[in-house]
């Protein structure tokens, strides 16, 4: 019954990708701090193309997460990334909650 | 994460089971934990604590870093009787964010007309209970006072643990309903889980009234529980 919204959950959609034959990176937020938009253990996930399902922001940091995940992919070894509005690059890439958090990406196997 | 590990983490959030994801963030190298199964040597405390209050995090052990995700089943609402309440707390729960399902077999109540774009099924709760049974993430609501139709699931939501179960009745009704339970060997405590009179005392009057007032107990038993106590815990 609740079966519906499983299936447009990240970690589902990773498995179906996968399936598939793509190539699949799994980003989570793993620690926050402050106003953070979304709670530890929120998925993003990534394929090779750079399509994606879910979030680990409110659309902040989406797309700074995406190009690791390319980097990801391509050499297999995972990757801890940090934003917040005391990192340069997150401030460009728009925290603007004013939270900070951390994210961590590997690649599905 | 290796493919087998996100197959066996979904294939249990599909079945409703508790699972912890652990993951070591030095090597990115994983392990499945389902509630019930064996956990890893110096992780039992901090996986029964994400277990009881659903909340991942970040867990040092041996100067590595490990995070863990915990995935618990989503509260549902099941409900025997398509009565008057039923039609009102149906579009409740919708809004409050809780999965529900209506459980009837008198075809005269369980209409589609009656529950448009709700999950009815028209047919008798042993049998529909036997391809989707309860569990402790979900609530059982009896409103049919009827004890041919109510007080099987009833039975179950208390061997099952469902994290509230209520009964509509007068006093009378329910006193009767618990001589019916004791004599089918349900001691004491687990009869005293039974919300009965059912919903918050609110003075709750209409139909939607008592809608609200079963919402609310739900809520606060859901906001409240403690999923690591054995089932049957009256609180």
């Amino acid at each position: 019954m609740d079966t519906a919204a499983l299936e447009r959950d990240p970690l589902m959609i990773a498995e179906e990708w996968k399936g598939e034959g793509r190539q699949v990176a799994i980003a989570t937020v793993v620690e926050t701090w402050g106003s953070a938009p979304r709670q530890p253990g929120s998925h993003l996930v990534i394929d090779a193309e750079g399509n994606f399902e879910g979030s680990v922001s409110g659309g902040c940091v989406e797309g700074a997460v995406i190009s690791e995940a390319a980097d990801v992919l391509a050499s297999g070894a995972p990757r801890m990334l940090e934003f917040g509005v005391a990192d340069e690059t997150a401030w460009r890439v728009g925290l603007s909650c004013g939270g900070r958090i951390r994210v961590f990406v590997e690649r599905l196997d | 994460m290796q493919r087998a590990s996100l197959e066996r983490l979904n294939e249990a959030r599909r079945t409703r089971r508790a699972v912890v994801l652990l993951t070591d963030l030095g090597n990115a190298r994983e392990e499945v934990v389902i509630e019930g199964e064996k956990v890893p040597a110096g992780f039992e405390e901090p996986i029964a604590a994400a277990l009881q209050s659903g909340k991942s995090g970040l867990v040092e052990s041996h100067g590595r870093s490990y995070f863990l995700n915990v995935h618990l089943p989503s509260a549902r609402i099941i409900v025997i009787g398509a009565v008057h309440i039923s039609q009102a707390l149906a579009g409740m729960a919708a809004i409050a964010g809780f999965p529900i399902r209506i459980i009837d077999p008198r075809t005269a109540f369980a209409t589609a007309e009656r529950f448009a774009g709700v999950d009815l099924v028209a047919d008798w709760p042993e049998d529909v209970l036997k391809s989707d049974p309860l569990d402790a993430y979900t609530a059982l609501v009896a409103v049919t006072h009827d004890p041919k139709i109510d007080d099987f699931p009833l039975g179950q939501a208390l061997k099952a643990g469902c994290f509230y179960v209520g009964a509509l009745g007068s006093r009378k009704t329910h006193a009767k309903r618990v001589e019916r339970l004791a004599a089918a060997g349900f001691d004491d405590a687990a009869i005293a889980r039974i919300a009965a009179p059912i919903g918050l005392n609110i003075g709750a009057s209409s139909p939607a009234e008592i809608a609200v007032a079963i919402l609310a107990q739900i809520i606060r038993a859901l906001r409240k529980r403690d999923v690591m106590s054995p089932a049957g815990d009256a609180r």
